[in-house]
């Protein structure tokens, strides 16, 4: 029988293959002109945004826009209040949903038994991702603002904003921790380490830079968000940055969508300017984190 | 007398010499058995990969696996460890005795067993860390309280490794070529100081040089550990084991145990006619 095999497969002769190489680079390349043309197409709209933001704000831009409160006058408005929140915001969300979220995904993928519960889970919070921000808005202002007596304080406003970029969180660190070779974990084990062991001297950290890339992008999503701290933090003009959990607070979005509001084109103007400063903040702070990446992906190369 | 008959008899396999047998004289049988395998059955989901072994391996003796690939060699390796816990799939039947403990009984930490029963696996996998980090980690989580500098040097040294990365200890373990990274691998498994060692075609990589470093490395290891090893070298079983164990395939692809017994009678008068095909080389 298997010198059958042997004999039909020494049948297969040259003048069956037909590689038509120019052929098969001529298709490689006109998908190259493709993925050129999308790429193109997103830097041109960006551009367009872009340019649609500095134009009519760029000559507002002053260090008084950073370091003054908000004012009726728009040449003496600024939105330090607001950046100060921002930043609040962002950092306590992101350190509140990091701890969370990475906990959460090392419990499902290293500890839970796989299984019906396990994927239950995960389509839950895949779910949870998809749910319209206003609505987290919504159960911050009741457990939160309400049930809890917060107030409409920081610590609502960073405990909302955190359960909204959590399960984003949850779900990039499970992507990050299952790329992770089981090799790496077989070698782990293979020399009598336990599984806490295993996970925090080899797991963690090849899957940090992809955790920490999940990280970047909710927090660039919070910097952002408006509509659930409309609910949690109110509209009101706040004058004065946050001095603790307990204070009130603004965020740069918000003060943007206050602006835009308002009858006098002046504030148009302003509004375009807070947003180039949005902009540069969110700029630095990408950079910092891809910084970060870089850092930890060198120590954890394959 | 009973030496110069097997000499006759190992002349009709190519390649292998009686010379080349480590221990002839070696009375193995009465040496006490360490790890017995009763009745073990391993399926992979709804595959039956390796049909009822029974098998006894003897304490401080190398004892050498062999068979055609895809015939279960790896997967009773990984079970003896309880490696294959970490695949979902799999699924071990039988008894798998440690000292007379079976190592899958309830009340058995896997930890204590991987301790004690170190692995080298087929593919080498060293972690992302330094060469330095790769050997001292496992003798770090182990409790080691010695020096640890004389102890990358001295499992570096035994693997045939040092004089290759003494100078860079500090690079990635991932930077080295793969025979290298076999090598340190095998040195990771020593400095955790176990009492088996199994090594699965530690080997495959290896130019003749660094080989026959490492079968002098394991008959060195032999008075105070118990080895088993995987190979698809015949020579290699030859030279270095006390016993071979022949695993091969069964009508329905199943992994069975044909035969086992030590490695002299297995490779000059083998009991069964499909062990002595495949060690001439007849049968693949
Ligand atoms: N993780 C796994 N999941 C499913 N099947 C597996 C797995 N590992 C091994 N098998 C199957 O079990 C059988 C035995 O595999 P194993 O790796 O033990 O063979 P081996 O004797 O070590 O072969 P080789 O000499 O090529 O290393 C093969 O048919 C293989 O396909
Ligand atoms: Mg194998």
């Amino acid at each position: 029988m298997s010198s059958e095999l042997i004999s039909s497969a020494s049948q297969i002769s040259k003048a069956e293959y037909q590689p038509r190489v120019s052929a098969r680079q001529t298709i490689g390349r006109i998908w190259r002109w493709v993925f050129f043309g999308s790429t193109a197409l997103a830097i041109v709209l960006l551009g367009m945004l872009l340019w649609s933001v500095i134009g009519p704000g760029w000559n507002w831009l002053s260090w008084g826009l950073i370091t003054n409160p908000p004012s009726r006058f728009p040449e003496k408005a600024g939105m330090n209040p607001a950046i100060w929140g921002s930043i609040w915001i962002v950092l306590g969300s992101g350190v509140a949903a990091f701890i969370m979220g990475l906990g959460t995904a090392i419990y499902l993928e290293e500890y839970a038994e796989k299984g019906r519960f396990n994927d239950f889970i995960q389509t839950n919070i895949s779910n949870l991702a998809g749910v319209p921000s206003i609505v987290y808005g919504l159960l911050g202002l009741v457990v939160f603002v309400d049930l809890m007596h917060m107030g409409r304080t920081l610590i609502a406003g960073v405990l909302t904003m955190a359960l909204l970029i959590l399960p984003v969180v949850v779900i990039s660190s499970r992507e990050a921790i299952r790329a992770v070779p089981p090799s790496l974990r077989e070698a782990s084990y293979g020399l009598g380490a336990t599984k806490w062991q295993t996970v925090w001297n080899h797991v963690l950290p090849s899957a940090f830079p992809g955790i920490l890339t999940g990280i970047i992008l909710a927090m660039s999503r919070a910097i952002g968000e408006t509509a659930p701290l409309l609910v949690v933090g109110g509209a009101s003009q706040v004058l004065w940055r946050p001095d603790g959990p307990f204070s009130t607070f603004m965020v740069m979005p918000l003060q943007i969508y206050n602006w835009t509001g308002r009858p006098h084109e002046e504030f148009e103007h302003l509004a375009a300017a807070a947003i180039i400063v949005l902009m540069i903040i969110l700029l630095l702070m990408n950079s910092v984190a891809i910084g970060l990446r870089q850092h930890f992906s060198r120590k954890a190369r394959w | 007398m009973q030496l110069e008959s097997s000499q006759e008899a190992v002349a009709r396999i190519p390649g292998i010499s009686a010379a080349a047998f480590q221990s002839v004289e070696k009375e193995l049988d009465t040496s006490p058995s360490l790890i017995e395998l009763r009745n073990l059955n391993i399926h992979y989901g709804s595959f039956h990969a390796v049909n009822d072994v029974n098998l006894s391996i003897k304490q401080n003796s190398i004892t050498a696996f062999i068979g055609p690939s895809g015939c279960g060699k790896s997967t009773v390796l990984r079970c003896i460890n309880r490696m294959n816990d970490l695949i979902p799939s799999a699924r071990v039947d039988g008894e798998i005795l440690y000292h007379g403990q079976d190592v899958n009984a309830r009340n058995v930490d896997p930890v204590e067993v991987r301790r004690r029963i170190g692995m080298v696996f087929q593919r080498p996998n060293p972690f992302p860390k330094s060469i330095y980090e790769n050997v001292a980690w496992g003798a770090r989580i182990n409790g080691y309280k010695g020096n640890y500098d004389e102890l990358v040097e001295a499992s570096l040294v035994r693997a045939a490794l040092w004089d290759e990365v003494k100078d860079k200890l500090k690079d990635s373990g991932l930077s080295l070529s793969g025979g290298q990274q076999q090598r340190l691998c095998i040195a990771r498994a020593l400095a955790t100081n176990p009492d088996v060692i199994l090594l699965d075609e530690p080997a495959s990589a290896l130019d003749p040089i660094s080989t026959l470093k490492i079968e002098e490395l394991l008959r060195e290891l032999e008075s105070d550990y118990t080895i088993v090893i995987v190979t698809h070298n015949m020579q290699q079983a030859a030279r270095v084991s006390d016993r071979t164990v022949f695993f091969s395939l069964n009508e329905n692809r199943q992994g069975i145990l044909v035969e086992s017994g030590p490695t002299q009678k297995m490779f000059t008068n083998p009991e069964d006619p499909r062990t002595e095909g495949y060690i001439s080389g007849r049968f693949g």
